[in-house]
């Protein structure tokens, strides 16, 4: 049943290489801090350079659609690297959700798109709540009319913020239908939240009465959205593994130079157990995020329960390294100075992000035949 | 390096076969099979030849074990004489003298002698070092006092491994030397020890003046500890050579009895099965990922939580089938006090699995130590100041 590769190939241990040097050049939790309250707290600078230069933005599309045609583990490689540095760049709206959707469609006009997001030419966003688990119901917040006349509102969209072009999963008249729109034309209004998390921005959307390019008819667009949502929650793990581990190096890091009572906090039991228990969960969440990407890149059969599994439990792994870092830091971790509270706000909105780890687990009761009653 | 090549799996699989062509194991008695193929070095291949082996790589054994099977070959009933073959035989290997070495892993390793391990004492669990058992030189011989403890087989077993004090006016590290105990001398008293499960898998041994040779020492005189951590490590070693199948530890008989039994489920336990379920597959994966490494020469330190990992769960899920079984979930199988030969978590009822879980995270390394051990070599965490180390061990206070 498992022949599922867990380990990182040679060629992703030299990805990961690529990307963390550059992210440790040019986006250090604490370059992240020092601008996540200013005007632009996207780094679009960096992001040309990974999506465009270094070619992240089409890792799992294939090359005859204008992508690096690897697959989602090389993309999940990428995550966890992003998720390492909070780098407040666009790779889980763009690169993941409406690359992934567009990947699910068929239409002509959806594999121009599609190239143009894959090579990192513009930055895409996929209109559905964060918050949206795979297995919820078609969104029908946006009408389209027969000729593609889109109204309606969309809440709490990732990286819309930063998107030139918008994939909108939307009701016409035969039931679910997919549209691109530019987020520069008449009657599309994004407006950014107040976002819990500091390096991923979300906005509402707000279409009143657009004319949109139709992507998808309704045989292909619910698929296409599901698909786009279940690819989401498998990288989404490795996002969440990447987050976990930065925040038990750093507080392994502080606890072994931190001295009270005349030695450091480190050699003291209460400590090492707490962090030899995160440690097991990490090497656990690393498991968990390498099947899922794996069973989604090789289309499995396993694959539902892969990434149902995978997002139940890194979630968890996410919030509970970042609370152990703030906790395990003391006052320090408090501060805003400080950048342990980006993890936090991260992974707490992560656990929220394309359904709940309660949401996943009941996904799975059906999918292994544990019925609730 | 030597110029030596190592043997291929095909010519173990040759050997293999002559084994079998030259002692049909349909027509020849058990014990004669074992020992003749013990002598063909087909026993632990990557023994030494001579001592059972052929100095091969040790991931070939699996290949002789296939090949023997399939013929219907007996085996020596691995699990019976866990204790010699995993902790006894490396030890032993590593600082046997060569008489040593050809007395006794022969019977050993066909199951004709079992071995138990006398270690743990009342005073000493988790501290392993502080352990107070006497051995004072008589002669040609020492002579022993002292009470062991946990010990598995010790009414079954022929010989022991065992850790004595035999200076305690110097630390307590450097103080101890390894023995093999013959558990027939006379003194040797063995007594059941009963668990909270009603049966008995353990023993207390009483050591009242018992005579050992001095050519039953291992190793060094003071050298105890040093020798103890070769066998300690190989008791940690042990990680399952097979994949793991999904649900195929104690997750499964809860899944299953889940599945069989709706008028029990209720919404409480639901999201605790589920997550149970998760951490169980989730633990089943980390396994894969660490053969996985192995199988490339790569091993990385993920072995050492999957202890730790094991107790969690043991106990979470027998907890949690306790309380499924309602009504049932108040009664309990059979508390008479038994000495089985071994473990079986499985031919038992929840409540007995929910009360012998509960050993998982004590025995064989406390979970405690485990972590402190993940902490310091893991992560490289400092120790905890030592205050006992540079005292003489018969001024530590007990």
């Amino acid at each position: 049943m498992t022949s599922a590769n867990l380990l990182y190939t040679d060629v992703e241990d030299d990805l990961r290489a690529s990307v963390r040097s550059l992210l440790g050049d040019r986006s250090d939790p604490n370059d992240v801090l020092a601008k996540c309250e200013s005007d632009q707290p996207y780094n679009l600078e960096l992001w040309h350079t990974l999506s465009a230069e270094l070619g992240v933005a089409g890792l799992h599309v294939p090359e005859k659609l204008g992508g690096q045609g690897a697959s989602l583990r090389e993309t999940a490689v990428v995550a966890e690297e992003l998720g390492r540095s909070v780098a407040p760049v666009p790779f889980l709206g763009s690169t993941v959700l409406a690359t992934s959707a567009l990947l699910g469609c068929s239409s002509e006009t959806a594999t121009a798109l599609l190239e143009r997001l894959a090579t990192g030419a513009i930055t895409g966003a996929l209109a559905v709540p964060l918050s949206t688990h795979s297995g919820a119901p078609f969104p029908d917040s946006v009408r389209a009319t027969a000729d593609g006349t889109l109204t309606g509102r969309v809440g709490a969209v990732a990286d819309a913020v930063v998107a030139e072009t918008l994939i909108i999963p939307a009701i016409g008249d035969s039931g679910p239908e997919l549209y691109s729109v530019d987020t520069s034309a008449d009657g599309v209004g994004v407006s950014p939240l107040r976002a819990l998390d500091l390096t991923r921005g979300i906005a509402d959307v707000e279409l009143a009465g657009v004319r949109g390019t139709r992507l998808a008819e309704p045989e292909l667009a619910d698929g296409a959205v599901r698909e786009a949502l279940r690819t989401g929650a498998a990288v989404l793990a490795s996002e969440q593994l990447g987050l976990a581990q930065w925040c038990l190096d750093e507080t392994v890091r502080y606890v072994r130079e931190r001295h009270q009572f005349g030695r450091p906090i480190g050699s003291f039991q209460a400590l090492k157990h707490r962090l030899a228990d995160l440690w097991l969960e990490l090497v656990s969440a690393r498991a968990a995020a390498r099947h899922a990407a794996d069973t989604m890149a090789t289309g499995g059969a396993d694959a539902a329960i892969s990434v149902a599994t995978a997002q139940s439990y890194c979630a968890e792994v996410a919030v509970h390294a970042a609370e152990e870092c703030i906790q395990l830091h003391g006052g320090i971790g408090m501060t805003w100075e400080h950048p342990a509270h980006l993890f936090l706000k991260r992974a707490k909105s992560d656990q929220l992000a394309l359904g709940r780890p309660g949401q996943h687990r009941a996904a799975l009761a059906e999918l292994v035949d544990l019925p609730p009653s | 390096m030597t110029a030596h090549t190592e043997i291929t799996a095909e010519q173990l699989r040759e050997r293999a076969r002559a084994l079998l062509t030259e002692h049909d194991p349909k027509k020849t008695e058990r014990l004669e099979f074992l020992r003749a193929r013990f002598d063909a070095g087909l026993a632990w291949v990557h023994f030494p030849v001579g001592l059972g082996g052929l100095d091969a790589p040790r991931a070939l054994q699996s290949v002789v074990d296939a090949e023997l099977a399939a013929a219907g070959a007996p085996d020596n009933q691995p699990r019976r004489i866990g204790i010699g073959l995993g902790m006894a035989a490396p030890t032993i290997r590593a600082f046997g003298t060569e008489e040593q070495k050809n007395r006794y892993l022969r019977p050993l390793w066909t199951g004709e002698e079992v071995w138990c391990q006398l270690f743990s004492e009342p005073g000493a669990g988790s501290d392993l070092a502080s352990l107070a058992t006497r051995a004072v030189p008589d002669g040609d011989d020492w002579i022993v006092n002292g009470q062991k403890v946990w010990t598995s087989s010790a009414h079954l077993a022929k010989w022991a491994i065992m850790v004595v004090r035999t200076d305690p006016e110097v630390p307590k590290h450097q103080g101890m030397t390894y023995f093999i105990c013959d558990m027939t001398a006379p003194g040797v008293e063995v007594r059941p020890l009963r668990q909270i499960t009603g049966e008995a898998e353990f023993n207390e041994v009483f050591l009242t003046d018992v005579r050992i040779p001095d050519s039953q020492r291992l190793g060094e005189i003071g050298a105890g500890w040093q020798v103890a951590q070769t066998t300690l490590m190989n008791e940690r070693v042990a990680i399952g050579g097979n994949a793991i199948p999904r649900e195929g530890g104690m997750i499964g008989v809860l899944a299953k009895k889940w599945r069989e039994h709706p008028e029990l489920r209720a919404a409480d336990l639901h999201d605790r099965l589920l997550r149970l379920w998760v951490e169980s597959e989730v633990t089943r994966l980390v396994g894969e990922r660490l053969r996985q490494q192995l199988a490339v020469g790569a091993p990385g330190p993920e072995g050492s939580g999957a202890k730790l990992a094991f107790a969690k769960l043991n106990q979470a899920i027998s907890s949690l089938e306790v309380e499924f079984m309602g009504e049932h979930g108040l009664t309990y199988d059979d508390w008479t006090m038994r000495r089985p030969d071994q473990l079986d978590f499985f031919g038992r009822e929840a409540g007995y699995r929910y009360l012998r879980a509960k050993g998982n995270s004590i025995e064989g390394g406390t979970s405690e130590v485990l972590r402190n051990v993940i902490a310091e070599r893991v992560l490289g965490l400092p120790s905890e100041p030592r205050v006992d180390k540079d005292i003489p061990w018969k001024d530590l206070p007990r």
